[in-house]
């Protein structure tokens, strides 16, 4: 008979991700849709700006270099990789970027983290949800960390196994043929990461995080001065449909 | 030439009493909210003090409002690229502080202390955290009627070339009210600052907003603004600000803070401008001009070719109207009594300030301030504010414009005093002011008297022009089934919430009874 396929492993590898992804991307619509008033960065810049200069830009930098690290390096195809380098390197490269990016993001980000809970003004000013999701977030970063000196010691052996399968494990799941059995064998700090990592984008629609879909890039083509008008003449759609513009 | 409508304001300096009903009216009607309560959208400064936020004239250190590079106008505190790269953390933020912690007394205490000896008293209360503040430091009107040491308020910026220490002895103090509101500039920083396009000016009024609903908290508003108007509700995480109570001007009435004005010294009315001058007459090379090219720009309401021009462009014929009766207009460019805040910000603001004439009559009578040849007229250095400190204020330093409007009030108020008292007309003042006597007549009419209906000559919004089917929009606000008229009032939601209570001390006192 064969083995069953409802095992733990195939649930949080196979089934998770996508509940995951679906509500990151449906409840990141329904929010800026219904809830445009909540979509902010939530600064707190303004109560306390001791260290924020430091920390909010390592730990943002150090975040923003993890993820194009994360999505260049496991979702670019395997035969792009193999014609650019051989796997070994490409895990070199992970555990270099990974190492100098992880360290500046978890330095910026244990600033952050004593300020949110031990400064007063921010502390009890801050939601449930600030505090939840920047935990969550430090958890995942350590937990990425952590994974370097098991990835150092395959890497050591010549193995890069793990990596290949990573990202053919992601690939399965962008897709859409989810394949658990990639990384049935990882190790198991690997899986934690892998775990905290998919719920960031869980949480993600019900916490400041979506401020990040709204990085302001169109800022830097924008004209300076912005006029409105409620005039219906000077607007380029004819909201009503009418057909005609009062001039006529 | 693109003719543009702005609803303007000036405020007579001259008879600021620093009641703070300003202030006090419009912290009710806008601010007094979570999150809002270090914010005053009208706040009233005694000058010479560094101000509301501390030092908010110093912009080497705020960097706000324009510069030129190289002729062309920038933000001071960088373009485009760089405000990006400091989104994570404005370095030109003020913190809270700056402004002050918002307090409130724990009066609960004053009702529920246990019974004692002495009498129980209200402590201050952080609004931020709801703890006890042992003292409080510093507040919205810390100077208030000079009030502290000279040596930190002459820090003020003004003071710069005006003799520091001179002014700091008792016979040669001297002091005037600023009140201040934000000045719908028509060359906005905190609009151009803005990395998502929140900050917006309005076509028809010119009156500058902030779309909460777009607003994602990047907080360049805050510092790029160099009066320091724009502020960042910490609760709601949006920027907010002086909204020239627009809900009231749509339908005719002057601001709340104009309105409850009790010595009657704000003016609102209609400006005529031209839109496409506004970079060039902004990028004016020498500062010190930067005040007759801001008068440059405003157009004659009167002109036959400007008023086609408005028509032109939309602009309703009630508003030519107003443009044409405007107070605004008279003060700042007929009669010249008039001048924008700190013209060297570049950001062409639109409330105006007549400047103080300093208590003089009295001297004046006893005839101990040395005149001009002209034998009436007071010399411009004899007056006890100096004159230098109201150009620093208002035309970035020039002098002669300042003294020509005082000596025009001067003359004003000898030709007028002359009139009433004495029973004589002598226009030998006036003369010598360069002002006819009709001028005068009028200007007392509206410094002296300042009726209502000449202080505040304000058209009503064209809302019909908001839509084209004014009849398929009826019954479209009130109650309705989506979330477009509330916040939602169920308990336990989907998404995060405001929280709209008030703050309240963290360590209730216990009641009398429980003792």
């Amino acid at each position: 008979m064969k083995e069953s396929v409802f095992t733990l492993h195939n649930l949080i590898f196979g089934v998770y991700p996508y509940i995951c992804l679906a509500v990151f991307f449906i409840g990141s619509w329904l929010r800026f849709d219904r809830e445009q008033y909540t979509w902010k960065t939530d600064s707190t810049q303004l109560l306390s700006k001791d260290n924020m200069r430091l920390a909010s830009n390592l730990f943002h930098i150090g975040v923003l270099l993890i993820f194009c690290g994360h999505f260049v390096g496991l979702l670019t195809p395997h035969f792009i990789f193999a014609a650019i380098m051989p796997d070994i390197t490409h895990q070199y490269l992970a555990i270099t970027a990974g190492t100098i990016f992880g360290i500046t993001a978890f330095l910026g980000g244990v600033i952050l983290w004593f300020r949110r809970f031990f400064n007063p003004r921010i502390s009890l000013t801050s939601r449930w949800s600030d505090k939840f999701v920047l935990t969550w977030l430090m958890i995942t970063l350590i937990f990425g960390l952590l994974t370097i000196p098991t990835s150092i010691g395959h890497a050591g052996h010549g193995d890069p196994r793990v990596v290949t399968s990573l990202a053919e494990w992601i690939q399965s799941i962008v897709y859409l043929y989810p394949n658990p059995a990639f990384i049935e064998g990882v190790d198991l700090i690997f899986k934690l990461h892998l775990f905290f990592g998919m719920t960031v984008f869980l949480i993600f629609p019900f916490t400041r995080l979506v401020h990040i879909w709204s990085a302001p890039f169109t800022y830097l083509t924008r004209s300076y001065q912005l006029v409105r008008t409620k005039r219906v003449k000077y607007q380029e759609v004819d909201r009503y449909d009418l057909g005609k513009s009062p001039e006529q | 030439m693109k003719v543009r409508a702005q609803f303007a304001l000036i405020f007579s300096l001259d008879k600021c009493i620093g009641c703070h009903t300003c202030s006090v009216t419009c912290k009710n009607t806008w601010t007094n909210r979570k999150g809002m309560e270090y914010v005053w959208f009208n706040n009233v400064e005694s000058k010479p003090g560094i101000g509301y936020p501390k030092n908010w004239e110093n912009q080497e250190k705020w960097r706000g409002g324009w510069t030129l590079v190289n002729g062309k106008l920038e933000l001071k505190s960088g373009g485009r690229a760089s405000k990006l790269l400091n989104i994570f953390a404005n370095p030109d933020l003020p913190q809270i502080d700056d402004y002050y912690e918002p307090f409130t007394y724990n009066y609960a205490r004053l009702q529920n202390a246990p019974l004692s000896e002495a009498t129980p008293t209200a402590r201050p209360v952080s609004q931020i955290t709801g703890e006890t503040i042992e003292k409080i430091k510093w507040g919205p009107n810390w100077e208030d009627i000079m009030a502290g040491e000279w040596s930190s308020r002459s820090a003020d910026k003004n003071m710069d070339n005006v003799g520091r220490e001179i002014y700091g002895q008792f016979e040669q103090t001297f002091h005037l009210y600023l009140p201040r509101i934000c000045n719908h500039c028509l060359n906005p920083a905190c609009v151009a600052s803005c990395p998502s396009g929140t900050l917006y000016k309005r076509e028809e009024d010119g009156i500058v907003l902030a779309d909460q609903d777009r607003c994602r908290g990047w907080r360049f508003c805050q510092s790029s603004c160099p009066y320091k108007k724009v502020y960042y509700n910490w609760e709601s995480g949006k920027a907010e600000k002086c909204i020239a109570c627009y809900p009231r001007v749509e339908s005719g009435m002057p601001t709340i803070c104009s309105e409850s004005c009790v010595g009657r010294i704000r003016y609102n009315g209609i400006m005529l401008y031209d839109a496409d001058r506004i970079e060039e007459l902004a990028s004016t090379q020498n500062e010190q001009d930067l005040y007759e090219a801001q008068c440059k720009i405003f157009l004659d309401p009167n002109d036959p070719a400007v008023v086609a021009a408005a028509r032109a462009e939309g602009i309703n014929e009630d508003w030519i109207i107003a443009a044409q009766k405007s107070p605004i207009y008279k003060m700042a460019i007929d009669w010249k009594i008039a001048f924008p805040l700190h013209p060297e910000y570049r950001t062409l603001p639109m409330v105006w300030y007549v400047p103080p004439l300093s208590p003089v009559q009295n001297q004046i009578d006893q005839g101990k301030l040395p005149t001009g040849p002209d034998g009436v007229i007071p010399l411009a250095s004899a007056m006890r504010v100096p004159v230098k400190y109201l150009a620093n204020l208002m035309t970035a330093g020039k002098e002669a414009p300042i003294v020509n409007a005082l000596n025009r009030l001067i003359a004003m108020r000898s030709y007028q005093r002359m009139k009433r008292v004495d029973g004589v007309v002598n226009t030998t003042a006036l003369e010598a002011a360069g002002i006819s006597e009709e001028t005068a007549q009028d200007m007392y009419r509206y410094l002296g008297i300042a009726n209502y209906e000449d202080r505040f000559v304000i058209p009503t919004s064209h809302e019909e022009e908001r839509l084209d089917d004014a009849h398929g929009f009826q019954g479209q606000n009130g109650f309705s089934f989506g979330n477009d008229s509330s916040t939602g009032i169920s308990r336990v939601t989907l998404f995060p919430r405001r929280r709209k209570e008030s703050m309240e001390p963290r360590e209730k006192a216990p009641f009398a009874g429980d003792r």
